[in-house]
């Protein structure tokens, strides 16, 4: 059997070619071509000689950790994407570039995502994935201070945050397309990869810990070339910010989209929900809804990092009064 | 005559704190075939990267009569060829071909000499027909030979071989013995492989504990049980 | 000669496998691109297309049913679009039998659905093509031809070669945990948080591993010269025969395209 491959079953996280529309994929290798360009320019300036060996080795780790999977339930069985464990122990520049060739080799030789939409799947899993999956590291580390514990608790949250965000950046660009109406995919796809991320961030807990215990070195190695975790924690909530901006854009039916979320009865469950901060995502006071859309995106985003820094507050002064 | 190589009060300490060699002496004159024996962490690898100019010990290491050093590195590695133990670390490039024109091409020879070398060294290691196989289509005693080969085709002066029949079936392991006796370098080999240094190594150092503990003719340090016995070898 | 579960390429000496690797990487992202220009509906575009395909297939000898069974890869993404079909709007073809569920295909939204299927079909079928008649190897020469990044294709050529060695790592990792878990399934007891965590532990095993070899593969390296600088031998220079395919195909996939947008 010459195509049967160990190869884990394709996530429905690598767009295949035909899904997306020429200007999209276009987009996708703008953006993909930028974040590579850096990386290889910045992974250069850290490593030097020893660039091609280590980060050609530790993408086909990547590839090979993708195949170490654990059951789950009912014949399912989850395993990793490697993301933002590649950008914490390899640091963000070598994370996206092992990322963009574990992507380009899937796509090349497995035909798991497409190559005219490659440049999308590197943006998405490579760019997106490393950038925030790192920013959230930092920022964890940065808010709860240098302890074991925070290492496991922001290589939870990255790695959950990176899957979650290549998953929407995914979703936005096949609304854009017109493949699948966004108000469809963007709660499907992050509603199933925020269980997917539960499962990376426990395999990336337990690789963390693992690597910390027998080799500290290699876990600060990551670091070494990038000084300043507070620039790292706002470029990680840029990007996310930005794809909360392009949400509410990727239609290009908007009545088609509304059709659908009154069929589904989505705009009642929307507003129904007792945890809504902002109503049904409009803000109020603005005419134009879309404009309003991307305000509350934004508000929502900033509540949400606000809680995450009020939370580590507390936790910091509960240690220090401890001490 | 020249020596080959010239280890005089060789030390080398690990980052963490591990003494690997404690005052090596060691001359090898041109044409010698050398062993290097004796038990795991004796300092057997860590010697041969040392004489590639891979690790830096204290003492003097001198090949062919020059001090190694920062200004000769790069023409020194080119008179030596080190072959790694694992062939899988060896091997780096996707074709047989990539890999065993890869010395060659970094000395910055012409692309027809490149490629003349490359069907000389395969040839050397009864591996024709063997430049478009894939490294990892193999199996290991052909991984083995074509690792001697991607030394061979920058043919060098000296050969530093590290296990060169460990994982090897009876019959591969022949074949290779075979294909070494014809080699015509000067030869230091680090081995585990008793049969192989009776056959092929006229001269045997038994390293242990970072200190030579014996130099002299294969033939008389076999021939001692309790030398062989006290550094954990035996007979072939 | 072991051939490993994770090569996809059919090895042979068709027209097509001799075809120089160039030619085939751009025939291929021309022939993908074709597909995602050719507007909706455009059937009989579309099944010039999936003509063009199946000719090359069967001059490869690669096997057709092989190829159908692999494309299968892009299923996940045809139940994605199958969302299209509900919300586009048009007339009405067919209402979901649920009570309470008011979802509808409409016409539109099935054609639309059905464009997005046959593009991504006509794509993946041509990707598999590429991958069963090229060797990785010459893809790597292929790609630095076409000006990709020589570091990149450095990198992507080590992840090419120890894709297999780390592979036969982790599927050694697993058949130890199955051996001790004495499930078949590697079930072997304990939470789904706990079996996941079990997971990453092997993962950070195979990271340090991988960390130490590339180590030892810098020495190599070394050993044998590197500077730091990505070397390679030129490239041969193209065939007349590889001229010729190039132009024709090409040729012929702009005149469809031409045709297409002029009915």
């Amino acid at each position: 059997m010459l195509f049967s491959t160990t190869h884990p079953t394709p996530t429905p996280m690598h767009i295949p070619d035909g899904f997306l529309s020429l200007a999209v994929a276009l987009v996708g290798w703008v953006v993909a071509a930028v974040g590579v360009g850096l990386a290889l320019w910045r992974s250069r300036e850290a490593l030097g000689e020893r660039q091609v060996p280590l980060m050609g080795v530790l993408a086909a780790f990547i590839f090979a950790a993708q195949m170490l999977n654990f059951t789950v339930a009912g014949g399912t069985s989850g395993h990793l994407l490697g993301g933002a464990l590649a950008a914490i122990l390899l640091g963000p520049w070598a994370g996206i570039l092992t990322m963009t060739t574990v992507v380009a080799v899937q796509a090349l030789l497995f035909q798991d995502g497409g190559l005219l939409v490659m440049g999308a799947n590197i943006t998405n899993m490579a760019v997106i994935a490393c950038l925030v999956g790192y920013g959230v590291y930092r920022g964890v580390r940065l808010l709860v201070g240098e302890r074991r514990w925070s290492l496991l608790a922001g290589g939870f949250a990255a790695a959950w945050a990176s899957v979650v965000a290549a998953a929407a950046a995914c979703a936005i660009e096949l609304g854009f397309s017109g493949t699948s109406p966004i108000g469809v995919a963007l709660p499907a796809m992050a509603g199933i990869h925020a269980l997917i991320g539960i499962g990376e961030g426990l395999i990336t807990v337990g690789a963390l810990a693992l690597v910390s215990r027998a080799r500290p070195d290699l876990v600060e190695m990551g670091r070494a070339g990038s000084v300043g975790g507070f620039r790292w924690a706002l470029t990680g909530l840029a990007v996310a910010l930005a794809l909360t901006l392009l949400s509410p854009l990727a239609s290009p039916h908007p009545d088609g989209l509304e059709r659908v979320a009154e069929d589904l009865g989505f705009i009642e469950a929307a507003q129904e929900a007792p945890f809504e901060v902002i109503p049904d995502y409009v803000f109020p006071g603005l005419s134009n809804e879309a404009l309003a859309t991307i305000v509350a995106g934004v508000v929502g985003t900033i509540i949400v990092f606000g809680i995450a820094v009020g939370v580590a507050a507390l936790y910091r002064r509960r240690v220090a009064v401890e001490a | 005559m020249e020596l080959c190589v010239d280890v005089r009060n060789l030390w080398f300490t690990y980052p963490d704190g591990r003494e690997a060699l404690r005052g090596i002496n060691l001359s090898v004159s041109p044409g010698e075939k050398v062993a290097l024996v004796g038990p795991n962490g004796a300092g057997k690898s860590t010697l041969l990267l040392i004489l590639a100019g891979l690790l830096r010990g204290q003492g003097t290491v001198r090949l062919f009569g020059e001090p190694l050093n920062d200004g000769n590195l790069k023409r020194m590695r080119s008179r030596i060829g080190l072959v790694f133990q694992d062939p899988d670390d060896q091997l780096f490039s996707p074709t047989v071909f990539d890999d065993v024109a890869y010395g060659p091409l970094y000395a910055g020879l012409p692309e027809e000499e490149v490629k003349r070398r490359v069907s000389w060294a395969l040839a050397q290691m009864g591996l024709e027909g063997f430049a478009e196989r894939l490294s990892h289509h193999l199996s290991v005693g052909e991984k083995k030979r074509v690792a001697v080969a991607t030394v061979l085709s920058m043919q060098p002066e000296i050969l530093l071989l590290d296990e060169p029949t460990s994982g090897l079936d009876p019959r591969a392991r022949r074949r290779l013995i075979g294909l070494l006796a014809e080699l015509r370098q000067t030869m230091l080999v680090a081995t585990h492989d008793m049969r192989l240094v009776a056959e092929l190594l006229p001269r045997t150092v038994i390293l242990d504990g970072g200190r030579v503990v014996a130099d002299g003719p294969t033939e008389e340090i076999l021939a001692d049980d309790v030398l062989l016995e006290n550094h954990g070898l035996e007979r072939p | 000669m072991h051939i490993h579960a994770l090569d996809t390429y059919c090895p042979g000496t068709s027209p097509i496998h001799r075809l120089d690797p160039r030619v085939k990487l751009v025939l291929t992202g021309l022939f993908i691109l074709t597909a995602a220009l050719v507007p909706d509906r455009e059937w009989g575009a579309f099944g010039a297309l999936e003509a063009l395909v199946l000719l090359t297939i069967l001059l490869s000898s690669v096997g057709l049913v092989r190829v159908q069974r692999r494309s299968a890869v892009a299923m996940p993404f045809v139940l994605a679009a199958l969302t299209v079909a509900f919300s586009t709007p048009g007339r009405v073809l067919w209402r979901l039998p649920l009570p309470g569920i008011p979802l509808t295909v409409t016409d539109a939204g099935l054609l639309r659905f059905l464009s997005i299927a046959a593009r991504s079909y006509l794509s993946v079928q041509a990707a598999i093509l590429l991958a069963a008649t090229t060797p990785f190897p010459d893809l790597l020469w292929g790609m630095r031809a076409l000006r990709i990044p020589r570091t990149l294709v450095a990198i992507t050529g080590f992840l090419y070669r120890y894709l297999f060695v780390l592979a036969d790592e982790a599927r050694r990792m697993l058949q130890a945990r199955e051996a001790r878990s004495g499930a078949p399934d590697g079930r072997g007891g304990g939470s789904v948080a706990w079996r996941a965590q079990v997971t990453g532990s092997m993962a950070g095993t195979l990271f340090l591993r991988s960390y130490e070899r590339s180590e030892r593969i810098y020495m190599a390296m070394l050993a044998r010269g590197y500077d730091g600088t990505v070397r390679t031998l030129s490239p041969p220079s193209l065939r007349l025969v590889d001229w010729i395919v190039g132009l024709l195909v090409g040729m012929l996939l702009a005149a469809l395209l031409l045709l297409t947008f002029d009915a």
